[in-house]
C-alpha cells in the first residue's frame, strides 16, 4: 500500500469538515485501497487531482515500481505534485508514506521522493517507512528494501523507521492488557494507542491496529505546528537538530504511553514512568534497544500538561543510563506543546538517531544476501527495461557503508575521548 | 525619552510581553505621577482614547508565538501592542542561524526595518533600541543578528542593547552552542551592551527562592522580566540632575561598557521572595547590599549558598584572581535601588578597589542610581548589573562544546546549505575565544 502526504506549513481552511482537502497526493498502481478511501468517510478530502492509481499494482517488484511505472508517470507525479504545493502559502517540509517491502511503496516511492529531490530541492523531505517482518508473506520484500534502503539513505532528509513487527508486538501488549482486566489496570475506554480514537471508521479493519500506531507517530510529530505550546519544536528543527552527518538520518521512533489506565489522577511517579518507557525496547518502533547502542542526538517531543521542570528533572534522572557520543552528550532536543493527545494527558514521543538500527540493517542485508547469493527471484527484477544487476550490488554495497558509518561510531562507544584542544589567543 | 523594543523569535516574544506587563502594572499603581509619566513614555505611546501601547516590534519566523503574546496582551487591558506591528513568517527557521542570518534575514530586512522605523518616529526622542532574543534557536538568535545589524546601520548613533537569554546547559537545542557562538561573535561587533540572563540561573532562582514546585517557561519568564524591568524603569542618575534619567540606555552602556573588548553584563536582584511571604518580609538596605556585595564577589547568581569566604585579593597582589579563589573581579557595575528610605542606603562596599581592576577608579567603574518609588510589590529592591568574570564561565562551556562539536564537523552540513563555510566558524570561534581571554585575564 502506498499512500504519499505531503504536507503544507499551514493549516487548512477552517470550516466544516467538507471545506477540509487534506494537502496529499495518494499514489497506488492498484485500485482498491485508493478507491475505498474515496467510499469511505474521508472521501470528502481528496478529490481526483491528488490521485494517481493503475490497475495491476507492481507485483512485490522494486523495479516494476521505480523503473517502469517511475518513468510512465513521472510527468504526472511532478504535476500533482506541483499542484498540490502552489495549495500552500509556505511550504514546510514533505512527508512520504511508504512500505519498504512490496513493489509501488518501495519502487514508485522511492522514485517519487528523488522526484521531490528535483523539483523542490530546499524543501524538507521527511519519510516513514513499514520495515517488513522476518516472516513476511512477500518473499522478494528483501530485495525491494535494500534497493529502496540506497534511495533513502540518498534522497532523503530524514527517515522514520518502523518495522511491522514492532508494531504487532505492541498491539499484542496492548490487547493482553486490555483482557487482563486486574483490578486497578482497566484502561481507559479509547485511549489506546491503537483504538483510533478520533479516527472516524468503526469496524476494525486488518492492520488497522498497527495503522493507527504510525499515525500517532505522525500526530505527535507534527504537534508542535499545530499547536500552541512553551517551546515549539516544528519539523525542520527536527531534521536539524538529529541529523549531524547528511547519510546518518535514521531516527528511531518511540511512542508512550501506549494506553492510559482509567486511573484518572495522574502522579508525577507516571510522567517519570513516561520519561522510563520511551526509552525501554518494547516502545521502539523498531526492534533494537537504544540503550545498548550509541546516541548521537535525541528528541523528546512532550505533550499536555508537562512543564519544563519536569522535563529538565527526567532528562536528568535518565542520562546516566543513556550513552551519548563524546561530542554531542547534550544532545537531547526537545519541545513541549500543551495540547495531550485525544484520550490522554500526555504523551511523550522520541526520536533517537542511534547506532541501535545497525542491527536492523544487518539484519535486512542478511536476508537479502540469502536470496541474492542463491540468484532467487533475480530474472523478475533484470527484466524490467533500465534495471541492472549492478543496482543490486551497488544498494548492498551502500547499505554496507551506512553500517559501517554507524559501526565506526558505534566503537567509541564507552571510550574517553578527550577535548579537542582549543584555539589559543596571542595575548 | 523611549525605547523601541523588537522581539525576536520565541524567545523574544514570550520574554517582550512580561516585561510590559511588569512595566505597566508597575506604573499603574497609582504610584507618584513623575515616575508614572516617564516610564509610559518611556516603553508606551498613548492613543487617544488613552490606551498603553507598547513600543514594540514582534518578529517571528512562525505565527504562534507572536499571536499569543499579542491576544494575550490585549485581553490583559491594562497595554496592547499595535496592530500593525508585528511580522511573521509560516515556516520557522529550523533552529538553524544561517538560515535565519542568510535567508530569512535578508529576506525580510525591509518589512522589518519599516516597522521599526515606525515605531521611531513615533517617539518625540528616542533613547536607544533594544532587541529581545535567545541564542539557542534559529530566528532569535539568526534572525536577530542581522535585524541588529541593520539596526546598526540604520540608526549609527544610538544605543543598542541587547537582551540574550542564554539556554539550558543540557540540550534545549542541540546545536545550540553553534547557533550561540555565532550569534555572539557578530553582536560583539554591533552591540552597545549585551545583557545575559541564564535559563539555568533563573530556573534556580524560581525554585529555590521562589519556592515554585513545577517551574514553566512562564514563572522563568517572568524572573527574567522582573529583573530587567528593574534597571530599566525610570531612576534618578548622576546624570540626571534631580529629575528622572531620560537616557538610560546611553547610561548604561557608558557606565558598564567601557571598552569594546568587554560587553557581556550580568544582572542580579534582591530580594527576591515567593509572593505569598513579601507580607512577612522586612528587608533592611544594610542586609540586601551586604548581600549583593558578596554574590558579586563570590559570583553566585542567588541569595542562597553565598560563599562567604570568597574575598578580594588584599592591597597590592593585583595579579588577576589566584585559580581557585572564586573571587569575581568586576570591570565596572551598576547598582540600581529602588523603594523605602533609598537615600539613605551606604553603598560604600562597592565603591571597594579592591572589587575592580587596576585601570579604572572606583568612581568611574561604580554607578548608582535611586528611585524612591517600590517597585513591582517589593518594599526595597536593588539590583546590581555587573561587567564582570561572572559569565566566563558558562560562556567558556559554551565554546568548549561548540569546539568539540566542531572538531567532529558534526552538523556543518546543515549550516554550509545555507551559506556559512568553515571559515566563517572559525573566525567566530577566534572572536569568542578572544572575549574569553580577555576576560580570564581581568586583574
Amino acid at each position: 500500500m502506498s499512500i504519499r502526504e505531503s504536507d503544507g506549513g499551514a493549516c487548512a481552511v477552517g470550516g466544516r469538515i467538507q471545506h477540509l482537502k487534506a494537502r496529499a497526493v495518494l499514489v497506488d498502481m492498484e485500485e482498491g485501497v485508493v478507491n475505498e478511501i474515496l467510499q469511505g468517510p474521508l472521501r470528502e478530502m481528496f478529490d481526483s487531482t491528488q490521485l494517481l492509481t493503475d490497475v495491476s499494482g507492481s507485483g512485490n517488484n522494486w523495479a516494476v515500481g521505480h523503473m517502469t511505472y517511475g518513468s510512465a508517470y513521472r510527468e504526472q507525479i511532478v504535476d500533482k505534485l506541483r499542484k498540490a504545493a502552489e495549495h500552500c502559502d509556505c511550504l514546510q517540509c514533505f512527508f512520504i508514506i511508504h512500505s519498504m517491502g512490496g513493489g509501488t511503496g518501495s519502487g514508485l516511492g522511492t522514485k517519487v521522493l528523488s522526484l521531490l529531490e528535483e523539483e523542490f530541492p530546499e524543501v524538507c523531505r521527511i519519510v516513514s517507512s513499514i520495515y517488513p517482518s522476518a516472516e513476511d508473506d512477500v518473499v522478494t520484500s528483501p530485495y525491494n528494501s535494500v534497493l529502496a534502503m540506497r534511495e533513502l539513505t540518498e534522497h532523503a532528509d530524514c527517515v522514520l523507521p518502523v518495522e511491522n513487527q514492532s508494531l504487532v508486538d505492541i498491539v499484542n501488549k496492548i490487547k493482553q492488557m486490555s483482557h487482563a482486566g486486574r483490578p486497578g489496570s482497566v484502561i481507559r475506554r479509547d485511549s489506546t494507542l491503537i483504538s483510533g480514537q478520533g479516527g472516524l471508521s468503526g469496524a476494525e479493519k486488518p492492520f488497522d491496529a498497527m495503522n493507527n500506531i504510525v499515525a500517532n507517530l505522525l500526530l505527535n510529530i507534527t504537534s508542535s505546528a499545530r499547536f500552541d505550546g512553551s517551546l515549539n519544536m516544528d519539523l525542520n528543527e527536527i531534521a536539524m537538530n538529529l541529523v549531524p552527518f547528511p547519510r546518518l538520518h535514521y531516527l528511531v521512533p518511540s511512542l508512550t504511553p501506549l494506553y492510559t489506565l482509567a486511573d484518572v489522577s495522574v502522579p508525577t511517579r507516571r510522567l517519570d514512568q513516561m520519561f522510563s518507557d520511551s526509552f525501554s525496547k518494547d516502545h521502539q518502533l523498531i526492534r533494537a534497544d537504544p540503550k545498548r547502542g550509541l546516541y548521537l542526538a535525541c528528541a523528546l517531543m512532550v505533550r499536555g500538561n508537562v512543564h519544563v521542570s519536569d522535563l529538565r528533572r527526567n532528562i536528568e534522572r535518565m542520562k546516566p543510563s543513556l550513552p551519548f557520543v563524546s561530542w554531542n552528550q547534550e544532545g537531547w532536543k526537545t519541545g513541549l506543546c500543551s495540547v495531550p493527545p485525544v484520550g490522554h494527558s500526555h504523551s511523550l514521543l522520541a526520536l533517537a538517531n542511534n547506532t541501535c538500527v545497525m542491527s536492523t540493517f544487518m539484519e535486512l542485508r542478511e536476508r537479502f544476501t540469502k536470496l541474492y547469493r542463491k540468484k532467487a527471484h533475480l530474472h523478475h527484477y533484470l527484466h524490467v527495461e533500465g534495471m541492472e544487476q549492478s543496482m543490486f550490488s551497488e544498494a548492498v554495497g551502500s547499505l554496507s557503508s551506512l553500517i559501517e558509518e554507524y559501526y565506526l561510531l558505534d566503537a567509541t562507544k564507552g571510550r574517553l575521548v578527550p577535548d579537542a584542544p582549543r584555539l589559543r589567543i596571542a595575548r | 525619552m523611549s525605547i523601541v523594543t523588537v522581539q525576536l523569535g520565541q524567545c523574544g516574544n514570550q520574554v517582550g510581553p512580561e516585561v510590559f506587563d511588569v512595566i505597566s502594572s508597575d506604573a499603574l499603581e497609582g504610584q507618584k505621577k513623575a515616575f508614572c509619566a516617564a516610564a509610559r513614555e518611556r516603553f508606551f505611546h498613548q492613543t487617544p482614547r488613552g490606551e498603553l501601547v507598547a513600543r514594540a516590534v514582534l518578529v517571528d519566523m512562525e505565527p504562534k508565538v507572536i499571536n499569543h503574546s499579542v491576544s494575550r496582551a490585549a485581553k490583559s487591558g491594562a497595554w496592547r501592542y499595535g496592530e500593525a506591528s508585528h511580522f511573521s513568517q509560516k515556516q520557522g527557521s529550523g533552529n538553524n542561524w544561517a538560515n535565519g542570518y542568510c535567508v530569512h534575514g535578508p529576506r525580510h530586512r525591509d518589512v522589518v526595518e519599516e516597522l521599526v522605523r515606525r515605531e521611531v518616529e513615533r517617539c518625540d526622542r528616542l533613547a536607544g533600541l533594544m532587541a529581545m532574543m535567545s541564542v539557542a534557536g534559529g530566528t532569535g538568535s539568526g534572525v536577530g543578528t542581522y535585524v541588529t545589524q541593520c539596526l546598526r546601520d540604520t540608526y549609527p548613533k544610538s544605543f543598542i542593547l541587547n537582551h540574550l537569554t542564554w539556554p539550558y546547559g543540557t540540550g534545549e537545542v542541540i546545536v545550540q552552542n553553534y547557533n550561540s557562538v555565532l550569534t555572539l561573535a557578530h553582536l560583539y561587533q554591533l552591540s552597545d551592551a549585551i545583557l545575559v540572563h541564564e535559563n539555568d540561573t533563573v530556573h534556580r532562582i524560581c525554585g529555590r527562592l521562589l519556592n515554585i514546585k513545577h517551574i514553566s517557561f512562564g514563572d522563568v519568564n517572568r524572573v527574567i522580566a522582573h529583573q530587567l524591568a528593574s534597571v530599566l524603569q525610570p531612576a534618578l542618575t548622576a546624570d540626571s540632575r534631580g529629575a528622572y534619567g531620560r537616557n538610560p540606555l546611553g547610561e548604561l552602556a557608558s557606565a558598564l561598557s567601557c571598552h569594546p573588548e568587554y560587553k557581556l553584563l550580568s544582572v542580579c536582584t534582591v530580594p527576591q521572595v515567593p509572593s505569598s511571604s513579601m507580607a512577612y518580609s522586612t528587608f533592611s538596605w544594610p542586609s540586601l547590599l551586604k548581600h549583593l556585595r558578596q554574590m558579586l564577589v563570590s559570583n553566585t547568581k542567588m541569595e542562597e549558598g553565598i560563599d562567604w569566604q570568597v574575598r578580594p585579593p588584599g592591597g597590592s597582589a593585583r595579579t588577576g584572581s589566584p585559580a581557585g579563589s572564586g573571587f569575581n573581579r568586576s570591570l565596572a557595575n551598576l547598582l540600581v535601588l529602588r523603594g523605602k528610605d533609598v537615600y539613605s542606603a551606604e553603598t560604600g562596599g562597592f565603591e571597594d578597589p579592591a572589587l575592580y581592576t587596576s585601570w579604572l577608579s572606583p568612581e568611574e567603574a561604580f554607578s548608582l542610581w535611586k528611585s524612591p518609588v517600590p517597585f513591582n510589590k517589593y518594599e526595597k529592591c536593588a539590583t546590581l548589573v555587573s561587567n564582570s568574570q561572572a559569565l566566563l564561565r558558562p560562556l567558556d562551556d559554551m565554546v568548549g562544546k561548540a569546539w568539540n562539536m566542531f572538531a567532529s564537523r558534526a552538523y556543518l552540513h546543515q549550516y554550509m546549505k545555507f551559506g556559512i563555510s568553515e571559515e566563517d566558524f572559525l573566525d567566530c570561534f577566534t572572536s569568542i575565544e578572544q572575549v574569553v581571554s580577555s576576560y580570564s585575564q581581568l586583574h
